[in-house]
């Protein structure tokens, strides 16, 4: 067993492995589900007593499960903050690469998918659209992020990436009633499908020029061959590989499923695309920039700064006009995702980090936001026109300051979380001096701005609607909104340990490359 | 941190006590809250006449309590920084210097120099004053209005208080959160319109600067003022900067043509905001100019002169001929603003030291006469709920105590001698008048013009016939009223009579600006103005003449400067540089340095 020491750095994996297992075995062995009433082939009528205890049955179950899932969410993050790291970072002969650029990308999806859950689940609940393997399917997705984070080979990249792709099709469909939800999975499966497509056939150019899948072998061939003369197949092939990272990110021009598959899916299941995959897919696009693609730094910067400025530009035009707040949403995400790229269009680790950092903050604004997107129910009904929202402040003050310190946030309005973001990311455009990009980015950000202070104008300058206040907020929905507030608030006065520890992360990865 | 600091960050930060105070004090004090909840929460959009009844626990007021007595004590301590100044030194006073964001480079730097003490000086007093005078008018959410306008005052003052480029963006933008709100929610029909306008303008403006500061913190390598202002700037990228800065304080002062949100957003404000926006915000513009343009790029400041006095005198002109034709009170009061912040830039730009010390005044002049201007419609405008001119007439005779604070506003808007409008006006004219006679005499052609709508808009009003029924059942300004009054008469007759109680402080900080201006241009090589070398060369016409007309006006064409010694720029530059500005005639009383100035010209 050559490889037995290496399994401590797979203990977060490992757990949440474990732990989906385990509860989908439980969820599958468990009763609680409405099987008597099918037992009986309907002859048997169940009293309303019967339907009540089953129901509460059901209710239990999902919570468990739920909890179960949060819980080796939470086993998993503890298992990574140590943040230990091999000798030469690769373990299971290169397959994997662990290093701190994996962890803190790791830490943030783990984070994400936690609160996500935490925020989302009740939602579901209520919504009937709760079922056991749902929380199970997000573990699953995780794992599958955490191998494309940790992937330092392109057959592992591709199995972790179609491990989370398929889970996430059937997160999308989930609510099986609803017409939408399906039509959400269904695109989304289509052009997922079609995407990694892409992605796999640029993997193959990769390795019919190269003949190697591991990531440094690739990049030593690259850099030996030919005496530096690049061969198209292998560019091409970059091409191909960031077009197919780009729909999953959502990057315009791969961006047209988005908004639907956002407004489709359940709220609690959209808020988790917000966050989770953007982060994997980021960080499988920096891995491979830089391990792989190093020699071609010119060229993937012409593709990341058109990609950039396209995202933002359209983005924020595009939300504009929207009704449905989970669409505004999803153009909203877009246009971060375009100022995500800026840092990629940069060549060193300084700009890196700043897509980090600008990541990490997005995490915590995206998941507020949805928060009160969640918290928008009235007579148990969930609610997402944005003209739901006029008047809020009237009726819920705290939830109308949380969401306008969001929306001022994503905004980049100082001094919030969400301009230190922004002005990191413009620092390393002008750093890197990619000037028309950051003029790109700060005019797009004053038309985002616009949308936003629109959403603030509902909530604060209209008059209430005339159908009253919604339903009290949920207590773990209320702490979480309170919590990336409070983050998004007080970024300003303790931003220092965050910034430096995902510098690490960027440095290290840039290290690793050398 | 940020709190183990001295007076500076107890003066910038002692707000949030005060607005935490307000968010905790519910908790203790439910069940009185909810008591008296509707008398502050339900009139939604009523604006309560004054006189209408109202509560009577003082802990419905509590909001407004504490922001009042946070403000005030703001007020108070921040006197201590004039106290404490030492007007003989130029430098910056009171600094602080905190460890930040290391990772970046950032510090969180504090300090004033003459002239930023009385800007933060104009601050501290204009919050209190606007919050007792929202007393009674604001009666829907005071507690959140009381929140916006303690953390207006924090941004105001940290922003002035400022020494680090990027603290001095965080506080300079992030006043748009609450002014945003302030006029949103509190404002009048058109608020949101107005609201919008407001904040998309100026964002559309800093976002432009912000890139202009990552620029200057690349090219470098710090992001501390005081070391930017010892740092000179390679030329083409003084050109780049300066425009960057000029989008963001242009659209701040305003100036012409970017000013066309200013009208809405003053007549939609509530009067609080107003006063706000007038008598501080409009002055960010002009403290950026001063503080980035003009240290940081001269040559590009020098360049650019002819520029700003174009559009100044436009904006003079234009927004007079305007305000004429209003029909509005605020309005009326609004494009008025965008006039004198014209002669505010002319000034600036002369570079003079009477300029920018006339334009320093003129702009804590205009901050406290143009607040007390929308004060003044607001007293009416809380009685009968109107702006509209024609309204109103005859109000003279019910209103006397109020007539005479609102003609003593008046002359100072026009400018009268032994008011606090006169110094800075005249100043400015005498800065001016060194550049280019046309200069002046275009810019004195506005304060005829200011005369003729600020006494139309006081005659319209207080005087003739007294013949509309509603009119005669007004009452004159209550003792709350005149507390808010009293403050602002005193300065502006007190920068009246005697200026060089304002004036002394400035001078060293004016002087040290102006003068390494000049040295910078003196330093420069003649190929760096590219715009003046390409006119000079396109009007063939050397300057040998010494007649101080001629210099004056080969100076508008050659350069902003006075001295004549840039047509013939090679020669000799450092000496005749110093010969012209060692002597610095304005440190003569005031009277003195007028009659002495022009023949120092030559």
């Amino acid at each position: 067993m050559p490889h037995l020491h290496d399994i401590i750095y797979l203990l977060p994996e490992i757990i949440l492995l474990l732990g989906a297992l385990s509860l989908l075995m439980i969820g599958a062995f468990m009763r609680g589900e409405k099987i008597a009433p099918l037992a009986g082939g309907g002859g048997v009528k169940t009293t309303m007593k019967d339907e009540a205890t089953i129901a509460v049955a059901a209710n239990r179950k999902n919570w468990l499960l739920a909890g179960g899932a949060m819980l080796v969410i939470a086993l998993a993050l503890m298992a990574s903050l140590p943040q230990t790291v091999p000798d030469g970072n690769e373990i299971l002969s290169g397959m994997l690469r662990i290093d701190r650029f994996g962890h803190a990308v790791k830490i943030f999806i783990l984070i994400g998918t936690g609160f996500s859950l935490l925020v989302g689940w009740r939602w579901l609940m209520r919504a009937k659209a709760a079922m056991f393997e749902l929380p199970v399917l997000m573990l699953f997705a995780v794992i599958g992020m955490t191998q494309m984070v940790a992937a330092n080979n392109l057959i592992v990249l591709f199995l972790g990436l179609e491990l989370q792709n398929l889970a996430l099709y059937v997160l999308a469909s989930s609510q099986r009633e609803s017409r939408r939800s399906s039509e959400a999975g269904l695109k989304y499966f289509v052009l997922g499908a079609l995407s990694s497509g892409l992605l796999l056939y640029g993997m193959s150019l990769l390795y019919g020029f190269t003949g190697a899948l591991n990531y440094d072998a690739i990049a030593n061939n690259i850099a030996t061959q030919n005496g530096g003369v690049m061969p198209y197949g292998i560019l091409i092939g970059m091409i191909f590989i960031i077009t197919g990272i780009g729909f999953k990110i959502s990057a315009v021009p791969f961006h047209m499923w988005t908004p639907d598959v956002y407004e489709g899916a359940p709220t609690p299941i959209t808020n988790f695309f917000a966050v989770v995959p953007k982060l994997a897919g980021f960080a499988v696009i920096m891995r491979l920039l830089v391990e792989v693609f190093g020699e071609f730094h010119v060229e993937a910067g012409q593709i990341l700064v058109v990609l950039s400025m396209a995202s933002m530009v359209v983005g924020s035009l595009a939300a504009i006009n929207q009704r449905s707040i989970k669409r505004l949403m999803a153009y909203s995400a877009i246009s971060h995702v375009g100022y995500g790229l800026i840092g990629l269009a940069g060549n060193n680790a300084d700009a890196y980090a700043a897509t980090l950092v600008y990541l990490g903050i997005y995490v915590p604004m995206t998941l507020g936001t949805f928060g009160c997107i969640l918290a928008m129910t009235r007579g148990g009904k969930p609610l997402d026109e944005l003209s739901d929202l006029a008047g809020l402040a009237k009726y819920h003050p705290w939830l109308a300051a949380a969401l306008a310190v969001f929306m001022f946030s994503m905004a980049g309005i100082p001094p919030l979380a969400g301009f230190f973001a922004k002005f990191y990311i413009f620092r390393s455009a002008i750093d890197n001096n990619l000037i028309a990009l950051a003029v790109v980015g700060v005019l797009s950000s004053v038309v985002s701005a616009y949308y936003y202070c629109r959403i603030i104008k509902l909530i604060y300058f209209d008059p209430p609607q005339a159908k009253g206040a919604l339903d009290p907020l949920p207590r773990e929905v209320a702490w979480v909104i309170g919590l990336t507030a409070m983050v998004i608030l007080w970024f300003v006065l303790w931003p220092n340990g965050y910034i430096d520890w995902v510098r690490h992360a960027a440095t290290d990865l840039w290290k690793g490359s050398e | 941190m940020m709190f183990d600091g001295g007076l500076l960050s107890l003066i910038t930060f002692l707000p949030l006590l005060g607005i935490a105070v307000i968010l905790v004090a519910p908790l203790f004090l439910r069940a009185d809250v909810k008591a008296t909840a509707p008398a502050s929460g339900d009139a939604h959009h009523a604006h309560q006449p004054n006189h209408a009844p109202h509560h009577v626990s003082w802990k419905s007021d509590f909001p407004r309590w504490v922001a009042l007595i946070t403000s005030g004590l703001v007020f108070l301590l921040s006197l201590l920084l004039w106290t404490g100044f030492d007007a003989t030194l130029p430098g910056f006073q009171f600094e602080e210097n905190h460890q930040w964001i290391q990772a970046l480079g950032l510090r969180y730097h504090a300090g004033i120099d003459g002239i930023s003490l009385f800007f933060v000086l104009l601050s501290t007093l204009l919050t209190p004053i606007c919050i007792l005078a929202s007393w009674r008018s604001v009666t829907m959410r005071v507690r959140d209005y009381m929140i916006a306008f303690l953390l207006l005052e924090i941004m105001m003052v940290g922003m002035f208080a400022a020494l680090n480029i990027v603290t001095f963006y965080v506080f300079f933008e992030g006043v748009l959160i609450p002014m945003f709100l302030i006029v949103g929610i509190w404002g009048g029909e058109r608020r949101v319109y107005a609201a919008f306008k407001f904040f998309l303008y100026t964002l559309t403006g800093s976002v432009l600067m912000l890139l202009a500061i990552l620029a200057m913190i690349h090219n470098a390598g710090t992001s501390d003022m005081v070391e930017l202002l010892g740092y000179s700037f390679p030329v083409h990228w003084q050109y780049i900067l300066w425009l960057a800065f000029f989008a963001a304080f242009a659209v701040k002062v305003p100036m012409w043509p970017f000013h066309t949100w200013l009208p809405d957003a003053h007549v939609e404000a509530p009067t609080a905001g107003s006063v706000i926006l007038a008598g501080v915000l409009l002055k960010m513009g002009g403290y950026g100019f001063l503080r980035f343009s003009i240290p940081m790029f001269p040559i590009a400041s020098a360049e650019f002169a002819p520029f700003i006095f174009t559009l100044s005198v436009v904006a003079i002109i234009y927004t007079s001929l305007v305000a004429l034709a209003q029909k509005d009170m605020k309005k009326l009061i609004a494009y008025s603003s965008v006039a004198h912040m014209g002669f505010v830039t002319i000034g600036l730009f002369t570079l003079s030291s009477q300029g920018v010390q006339g334009a320093v005044l003129q702009m804590i002049s205009h901050g406290l006469v143009s607040g007390a201007l929308f004060l003044c419609v607001g007293v009416v405008y809380d009685r009968l709920h109107t702006r509209e001119i024609a309204r109103y007439g005859g109000i003279v005779k019910v209103m006397p105590k109020y007539a005479a604070i609102f003609m003593l506003f008046t002359f100072a808007s026009i400018g009268l001698p032994l008011t606090s409008g006169f110094v800075g006006e005249i100043l400015i004219l005498v800065g001016a008048y060194q550049i280019h006679i046309i200069l002046a005499a275009l810019a004195a052609l506005g304060v005829i013009l200011g005369a003729a709508y600020a006494l139309s808009l006081y005659r319209r009003v207080i005087f003739g016939k007294l013949d509309k029924a509603d009119l005669q059942d007004l009452w004159d300004v209550s003792r709350r009223e005149i507390a808010l009054f009293v403050p602002l008469v005193i300065l502006v007759l007190w920068m009246g009579i005697y200026p060089q109680s304002f004036l002394s402080p400035m001078q060293a900080s004016i002087d040290k600006l102006v003068e390494n201006y000049h040295v910078a241009i003196a330093q420069a090589e003649p190929a760096d103005f590219i715009v003046q070398h390409q006119w000079a060369k396109w009007q063939q016409k050397p300057v040998l003449s010494q007649d101080p007309m001629v210099v004056a006006a080969a100076s508008l064409s050659q350069s902003s400067l006075a001295p004549s010694n840039l047509s013939q720029s090679n020669l000799s530059q450092s000496n005749l540089s110093q010969s012209n500005l060692s002597p610095s005639p304005t440190r003569l009383p005031l009277s003195a340095s007028i009659i002495a100035k022009p023949t120092d010209q030559d």
